[in-house]
């Protein structure tokens, strides 16, 4: 099939097959090899990317079920200028992200998280997040991270931005 | 809902100068790239014209390779296939290179575990490789296997250590308490699987053989490949790409995957990607070794321990792999952080015809660490003591001996994280509150756990020695330091701490240094990045190619070196210095700073430089309708000479107590016919955020004076007691013993309702 769809903010389209997982279109047709693959069955949301504004593990995702929609990966968070989404900038601060390899997956649940509760406690957090296996972290810095991106000025506009 | 945290330094710690660089927060190095998905891990590299490899894999625990046919219907022509007759035909050596030389890249004759490697093929694309890999018949006889390692009689090593008299001992004893305890395996679950992309040689370049991928010990694979290949080590180049986790689950694996990349690679002429996915790296790579280990104390009437015999036993799987060296740590650390006289440990690590065990992080001291701190907990219901005392009267103090006869200056930091995490976790106030609110509640059951322990820096005894590990600083205009270490970042933050190491050394801002992922054709060996080594070894190394590069300038300068350098006055004497034909590399080696001795035959002395203390609180709520645990709290103390990066310390902390937590109260490796048959993680369960509590982080700090700048080991210390705290604190809600980990809730149960029977009978 002729997938066309918009991926973080740009027109795009991939001549794929209508099955291949959204994931692997990301990655390969795309070349946008920030969305990770950790498990391939929806275990551990290291692919994790907004679909329309909705957290989805993208290697669950056919391509054919993105036709036509809005997808935000990690490699769309950062501002035009280059300057780090709120939450990209307290994963840094905070040492929520040591190895890397589930932190585009966890800033993606996290987008989704304060896009619909803005000001979540830590449970809300942890709940929230519940969805993105980590290994290195204990979660306690990941969840310190997202608390201090709801507080940070200008989060609330930029994820309702960005999910959209 | 910021967790607080107390850092203090404690007892008679040498006065240091206030640091600027070090003991800061500053922002990890290779953050932004992770942050904005610009990081590229091994399945992220764009390689030109490289083809898919895979791997054929054996269903048999134990078999006779009868033959490998390709199906002559099918067209080869466009794939590459590899198995050990071709090895043999090309003179190769047959042999991952490591401790025992007895496991093959690939079988040859008899496998010896499932999932073993029977073949490689190469495709340029999976699909046609996975297709080929349809069309090969392979033929076997299956053989009587060994798959339960109690019964194994084929040992792959044996330690003993003896101190003082046991036989003196117990007849002294006002009580004797034997209990034997089980761990299983425990998967490293790093969240990128392993993945190797190997180039073919090269003419152009004298025949260099590249491989780049992901991997704790870059020169471990350079070593592996000359073997296989026998050919000069210069010849093999290993680059590191970015690595997402490895707990030891990259130590060695990665030398078997990259001599298989590394043969598709020679054999089709092209590139080769090897990436596994979950399934396959969860059934075919290593795992912590499974265990059994044997108690039986004697103790006086005060509750003091006379005499402590303890067995150990360990799974090895089908080859040696590393399990030498994981059951000297273990019995090393067997005895715990505590005083006594008379001590007999025996340790033995066997074969099974399953897949390979190898390093994770602890290395055999999470196991024993199980056993000592459950047993403890057994040993003071038996004798009628609490268990907090029992520890307070037999925690090691300050210059007493360990089970080697190692008299450890710093000793009693053990007692003092016990004394600090007790305070933290207010555990008498809170054992009063569970026992009211026990009587209260009709369904949950409350409880609290400790255990104390401890983990040694580095390598055992005389290990360090024998590596002479190397690190390098190299000077660069207008005026920076570059580091050149072949330690690896995998998350830890090694290239963020070693920058700081250098800064404070030089005094020089932090972005006045630069680091890079290793790349064996440009740093030296720094042997590898394992055992809790990276920041007290390779940065006290890295500290002193500083400080020679500081001697140098200021030499050139002619001022005094070990004074802070102003940005100006640095970048003024790198002009001259390198103006004037200066050699830009500062080296320094391993040269055994705290002069360590330890008899390797006998298993005396000093079994490592430096020990780093801790002692963790775990409160549990126990669902009597469904035996689920909700671990509500976790308190940890841990004394670790000095935090170069306090909130990476804490993340390892933090990250080594969930590992810790899911390996005592979930992660089971079920096992079938030898085979890993919960290979995925959906069923192999790992803690989430949900499952994972509020971590309350106790920091003391006593210097390890040959540490940089007073730090010790602190990667695999977190591993080593949550799981026993965890199960004291089980069994403490319920009053029952549980001698076997993962405590599930069907072991809970189990437990709960023999009680609950032999109640009743009574």
């Amino acid at each position: 099939m002729k997938l066309r769809f918009e991926v973080n903010g740009r027109k795009r389209t991939a001549a794929v097959p209508p099955m291949k997982r959204l994931l692997d279109v990301l990655r390969e047709d795309l070349a946008l090899t920030g969305t990770k693959e950790g498990c391939g069955e929806g275990e551990c949301g290291a692919c994790a990317v907004l679909l329309d504004g909705e957290l989805v593990n993208s290697c669950l995702v056919a391509a054919c079920q993105a036709e036509g929609a809005k997808v935000r990966t990690v490699e769309g968070l950062e501002a035009a200028d280059g300057q780090l989404h709120p939450i990209q900038q307290a994963f840094w601060e905070r040492g929520g992200a040591q190895c890397g390899i589930c932190t585009p997956g966890m800033l993606m649940a996290s987008a989704a998280l304060l896009a619909a509760n803005p000001r979540p406690g830590e449970s809300e957090i942890r709940e929230g997040l519940a969805g993105n296996l980590c290994r290195c972290t204990g979660y306690v810095k990941i969840v310190e991270a997202v608390a201090a991106a709801a507080r940070a000025p200008g989060a609330k506009r930029s994820t309702r931005k960005g999910t959209r | 809902m910021a967790m607080k945290r107390h850092r203090r330094r404690v007892g008679g710690a040498p006065s240091v100068r206030a640091f600027r660089v070090v003991g800061t927060n500053v922002l990890r190095r290779e953050g932004h790239e992770k942050l904005t998905g610009r990081a590229l891990y091994v399945a992220d590299l764009d390689v030109a014209g490289s083809w898919w490899g895979l791997t054929v894999r054996a269903p048999h625990a134990r078999a006779k390779l009868l033959g490998i046919r390709a199906d002559s219907s099918f067209d080869w022509s466009a794939v590459s296939l590899v198995t050990a007759a071709d090895l043999e035909k090309a003179g190769r050596e047959n042999v991952v290179s490591l401790i025992g030389d007895d496991q093959p890249f690939l079988v040859a004759r008899e496998v010896q575990h499932p999932e073993e490697a029977v073949a490689l093929i190469a495709a340029p694309t999976r699909e046609q490789a996975e297709m080929a890999a349809r069309h090969l018949t392979i033929e076997y006889e299956s053989l009587p296997a060994e798959l339960d390692f109690e019964r194994a009689t084929t040992t792959f090593k044996k330690y003993e250590i003896l101190k003082g008299r046991l036989a003196r001992a117990f007849p002294l004893a006002e009580h004797i308490v034997t209990g034997s305890y089980r761990v299983g395996h425990q998967e490293q679950a790093y969240i990128e699987n392993n993945g190797i992309v190997a180039f073919p040689p090269d003419p152009a370049r004298g025949g260099v053989r590249e491989v780049r991928g992901s991997m704790q010990c870059p020169f471990y694979i350079v070593a592996a490949l000359a073997r296989l290949f026998g050919e000069p080590r210069e010849r093999m180049r290993v680059i590191q790409s970015t690595t997402g986790g490895g707990f030891g689950g990259k130590e060695e694996f990665p030398n078997m995957l990259a001599g298989h990349a590394a043969l598709l690679a020679e054999a089709c002429g092209r590139p080769v990607r090897m990436l596994y996915d979950r399934a396959e790296d969860m059934t075919a790579t290593t795992k912590r070794h499974p265990g059994r280990v044997a108690h039986r104390t004697a103790l006086d009437r005060q509750g003091r321990i006379l005499g402590m015999e303890i067995d150990v036993l360990l799974d090895g799987g089908a080859y040696t792999t590393l399990s030498p060296v994981v059951l000297s740590r273990a019995v090393l650390h067997a005895a715990g952080p505590y005083r006594c006289d008379n001590v007999r440990i025996s340790g033995r690590v066997v074969k099974t015809n399953t897949p390979p065990n190898g390093a994770f992080r602890g290395f055999g001291v999470p196991q024993v660490t199980f056993a000592l701190e459950r047993h403890l907990d057994r040993v003071a219901a038996e004798i009628g003591f609490d268990p907090v005392e029992l520890r307070r009267r037999n925690l090691l103090a300050d210059g007493e001996t360990t089970a080697t006869g190692q008299a450890v200056a710093d000793a009693g930091a053990s007692r003092e994280t016990l004394e600090a995490v007790l305070a933290r976790a207010k555990w008498s106030a809170t054992r009063k509150a569970h026992a009211a609110w026990n009587r209260r509640s009709v369904v949950k059951r409350r409880g609290l756990g400790l255990a104390c322990y401890f983990h040694g820096t580095g390598f055992t005894g005389s290990g360090e020695i024998r590596l002479a590990s190397t690190a390098a600083v190299e000077l660069l205009a207008p005026g920076s330091v570059r580091v050149r270490t072949s330690s690896t970042e995998m998350g830890q933050g090694t290239r963020t701490v070693f920058a700081q190491i250098v800064a404070e050394t030089l005094g020089l801002p932090y972005d006045r240094v630069e680091t890079f992922d290793p790349d064996t054709a440009l740093v030296p060996d720094s042997g590898p990045t394992v055992a809790s080594r990276t920041v007290a070894i390779v940065g006290r190394i890295l500290a002193d190619a500083a400080r020679a590069l500081d001697g140098g300038l200021a030499a050139h300068a002619g001022r005094k070196p070990g004074k802070p350098w102003s940005i100006r006055d640095f970048e003024r004497a790198t002009a001259s210095y390198l103006a004037g034909g200066g050699d830009p590399f500062f080296c320094a080696r391993f040269s055994n700073p705290s002069n360590q001795r330890f008899d390797d035959q006998r298993y005396l002395g000093d079994a490592y430089a430096a020990y780093a203390w801790a002692a963790t609180v775990v409160e549990v709520e126990v669902d009597l309708a469904s035996f689920e645990v909700r671990v509500l709290r976790v308190t940890s103390a841990q004394e670790i000479g000095k935090a170069i990066h306090p909130r990476f310390a804490e993340g390892q902390l933090e990250g080594g107590i969930a590992q810790a937590l899911g390996w005592g109260l979930f992660e089971e490796v079920a096992m079938r016919d030898g085979r890993m048959a919960n290979g995925q993680l959906t069923n192999y369960i790992l803690p989430t955020s949900v499952d994972t509590p509020p971590i309350d982080l106790v920091f003391l700090e006593r210097p390890y004076e040959h540490g940089p700048f007073g730090a010790k080991g602190i990667g695999e210390l977190p591993m080593d007691g949550g799981a026993p705290a965890v199960v004291n604190a089980i069994a403490d809600a319920l009053g029952v013993d549980l001698d076997r980990i993962p405590a599930t809730p069907e072991r809970i149960a189990e437990a709960w309702l023999t009680k609950a029977r032999i109640r009743h009978s009574a």
